[in-house]
């Protein structure tokens, strides 16, 4: 009764609700705001007086910037953080969803194990296969970005392979028995007509893909390690903030923030299908 | 159709099948193996039965006391991450002005990887100790409630957006029949839109139990352990058993499917005790 003329103007309860969740946004940016306020500061004032925006004593400008990039190869660890992660999430779509097509398609013992397997994978922590995972990215000489794309696909496969399946079950297979009758091939078939049609899938499946292996340091550290050109930007952070006895913390503030931009751009530019998919992921998984 | 599609299966499964296996498949049943064996690398590994399992339970590998530590954290976590989500999304639901601003602004913090979002939060926790002349690796209940809270902060959006979804399910003539029975508002809350829900409260009770549970990145930034093993979560226990002191590896190992097979137990028994809660619509 009352929710019709709420949209346009709201009661004093609405208004104090209103005012809470304002003081909730401070919050939740704040230490955000903490970080970049710093990270314009010199490198003595921040441990001194870390809550005080810079002024003219101790506004340094950019020069942490400048100082945390040259210092740690963080442009690079950028651009590698991009590659592996553009490369990961088209392998997983690309493959993951052929091989979810098929295992749904054909119905057998072995379809369903694999099924199972790829399930079953999504339980199971990290660690329980991280060591002899990484001896056997040695050996087979994997331990490198291209390499990593190709375990990521491995390991982003579970995830993936279950949320395909279950939408391949809901299209019906009228659509594909009619291009079958006119001639294609199943390939044909599967990328010009299922493909398509699983689009919606497609991008949740690269959201939550993305946003894993962007996010991801174990796996890197662990495989291709500290001491090669291709770090990512977890890696470098941690290589930077971690374990670095003299600390300069402007440009760790610094590196920071870099870290965090990309991720606030890619979200604010694709707001909506990240929501979207997060939640479809979350109900699916 | 099947039968012509049968043939392809090659085509369409085999890089998938061939990464998963040498990235899952094969390290999996091989780390089964290696836990019963003393090892420092894969290829040197002799069968020892279960000593590894005997040595990880002994007081000095901190297996058991990270995770008395992880268990404290999963349950504080999961209540209050919950029941803040839940409230802001009954709170977004109320045709408030600037909802979407509201939602993106707080989901934002689930997107930031678990590195920087704990160096982030290790600054700034330090600069509210440095007051008092402390820091966050002074004591581990710093440690543990700072870790509280990064996760509080990183996943009630996360929730949130959960549960505004299955909020909005629920059906206004159910909401408005209670209205008109008399029921007040708490108990509209209890007994109908709760109930209504059960299935959002499901799903966010294992993503944030499952969450926190393998949670590693946040444990290495904020405190990595500090003080003394203190604040030390199982996933980095075992990651430190392998790369901390050699020889430790098979320990390590036996700590890893142990791991496994509690996370997996526990994810089973949630879901399966908070399915039985949920109405049938």
């Amino acid at each position: 009764m009352a929710s019709k003329k709420s949209k346009q103007k709201m009661s004093a309860g609405q208004w104090a609700i209103f005012a809470f969740l304002c003081v909730l946004v401070v919050v939740f940016l704040y230490p955000i705001a903490f970080i970049f306020i710093n990270s314009f500061k010199g490198k003595f004032f921040i441990s001194n007086d870390p809550f005080s925006l810079p002024d003219g004593e101790t506004f340094v400008g950019i020069d942490n910037y400048i100082n945390g990039l040259t210092k740690t190869g963080f442009l690079g660890a950028i651009g590698w953080s991009f590659f592996i992660t553009i490369i990961s999430v088209a392998l997983i779509v690309f493959f993951t969803s052929m091989t979810a097509y098929y295992i749904t398609r054909v119905k057998g013992k072995l379809t369903n194990g694999i099924y199972f397997m790829f399930a079953f994978s999504m339980v199971v922590p990290f660690q329980m296969v991280m060591f002899t995972m990484v001896s056997l990215a040695d050996k087979l000489k994997l331990n490198n970005p291209i390499g990593m794309c190709f375990l990521y696909l491995g390991f982003g496969a579970g995830l993936a392979v279950f949320m395909f399946s279950g939408f391949v079950k809901s299209i019906p297979l009228e659509i594909e028995e009619a291009a079958m009758i006119d001639g294609c091939n199943p390939l044909q078939n599967y990328f010009g007509v299922v493909f398509p049609i699983l689009k919606p899938t497609a991008i949740t499946v690269a959201i939550l893909q993305a946003m894993w292996v962007w996010n991801d340091y174990l796996l890197p550290y662990l495989v291709i390690g500290l001491s090669t050109n291709y770090k990512t930007i977890p890696v470098v952070v941690q290589m930077l903030v971690g374990s670095n006895g003299n600390k300069d913390m402007g440009a760790m503030m610094a590196m920071l923030v870099l870290a965090i931009v990309p991720i606030v751009i890619f979200y604010l530019s694709c707001q909506k299908y990240i929501i979207e998919g997060v939640v479809a992921g979350a109900v699916k998984g | 159709m099947q039968k012509t599609l049968k043939k392809y299966f090659l085509v369409f499964t085999l890089p998938t099948l061939i990464a998963f296996s040498l990235a899952f498949v094969i390290p999996f049943i091989l780390g089964v193996y290696l836990s019963f064996c003393k090892f420092t690398t894969v290829d040197n590994a002799t069968f020892n039965g279960i000593q590894n399992y005997i040595n990880a339970f002994s007081s000095t590998s901190g297996f058991i006391s990270s995770l008395g530590f992880t268990v404290k954290f999963v349950v504080v976590a999961i209540v209050t991450i919950n029941v803040f989500a839940f409230c802001l999304a009954l709170l977004l639901t109320k045709k408030i002005k600037g909802t979407n601003v509201f939602r993106t602004v707080f989901f934002m913090p689930n997107l930031i990887g678990g590195i920087v979002l704990g160096y982030t939060w290790q600054q700034m926790l330090n600069a509210v100790l440095l007051h008092y002349e402390k820091t966050l690796i002074s004591s581990p209940t710093f440690g543990y409630w700072g870790l509280v809270l990064l996760m509080n902060w990183q996943m009630i959006g996360y929730m949130m957006i959960i549960y505004i979804a299955g909020l909005q399910n629920v059906p206004t003539d159910l909401l408005e029949a209670a209205k008109i029975d008399g029921a007040s508002r708490s108990q509209t809350l209890f007994k109908v839109t709760i109930p209504m829900v059960m299935p959002s409260i499901t799903i966010c009770t294992f993503l944030t139990l499952s969450n926190s549970f393998k949670l590693y990145d946040q444990n290495l930034a904020l405190t990595a352990g500090a003080p003394s093993h203190k604040t030390e979560m199982v996933a980095l226990n075992i990651v430190n058993s392998f790369y901390g002191k050699a020889g430790y590896e098979g320990v390590g190992q036996a700590k890893a499917l142990m791991f496994f097979i509690v996370v997996g137990a526990v994810g089973l028994l949630q879901l399966v005790f908070t399915r039985k809660q949920e109405v049938d619509q």
